[in-house]
């Protein structure tokens, strides 16, 4: 009964808790940030955001990532591969949902995170290098955003009576 | 063809098209 409580109650807690971080700086990312730097590139006043928001937003967006993943993971316990491997049909939503989330957090940290460091200046590039950086951290992030469509939707119509009113 | 992700609209319809197909295929499977 702890136990679950523990991996049950609190873990979907804390698995929402750092989703809504995660895929939140993700749309902040996308809706807001990337729109807002084409602006100030224009009267060259985006130096702030690159310099003092984009930093700190990608760290609280690729930790939580991990977080989410992981709590993801404890809530599924021992249903996991039932989930991933899709060994069971009342697991198919949630293990479309998880493969979702997953190739989503390889994408923040193989595809957008190395890239961004490139084009933030924390690791050496030359300018190709930024420009192609630029582009693959682009596309990697508006992938996310597409992908995070279908993902919250497995997410929330996973489990019991969601199950059943969405799927039959 | 223009890339859909370049649009904020590409990409969200893009990922609404993605859900319906998913949605009819796990359906299909849960059958």
């Amino acid at each position: 009964m702890m136990m679950d409580f523990l991996q049950l109650g609190l873990g979907r807690w804390l698995h929402v808790i750092s989703g809504v971080m995660w895929i939140g700086l993700l749309y902040y990312f996308n809706f807001v940030q990337v729109p807002a730097l084409a602006e100030a590139g224009k009267d060259g006043t985006g130096a702030g955001i690159t310099k003092h928001v984009a930093p700190r937003a990608l760290f609280w967006f690729r930790w939580a990532a991990v977080a989410t993943w992981v709590f993801g993971a404890m809530i599924l316990g021992i249903n996991f591969f039932d989930a991933f491997l899709f060994l069971k049909p009342a697991y198919y939503p949630i293990g479309v949902g998880a493969w979702l989330g997953t190739i989503m957090i390889f994408n923040v940290w193989v595809l957008i995170w190395p890239n961004q460091q490139k084009i933030l200046g924390m690791v050496q590039a030359t300018d190709e290098e930024k420009t192609k950086a630029r582009r693959v951290a682009f596309l990697a992030s508006r992938t996310n955003v597409m992908l995070s469509i279908p993902m919250l939707f497995f997410m929330s119509a996973s489990g019991g009576v969601f199950r059943t009113a969405v799927f039959g | 063809m223009k890339n859909p992700l370049d649009s904020l609209w590409g990409t969200v319809i893009s990922g609404l098209i993605l859900t319906l197909i998913l949605y009819n295929i796990v359906r299909f499977a849960m059958q």
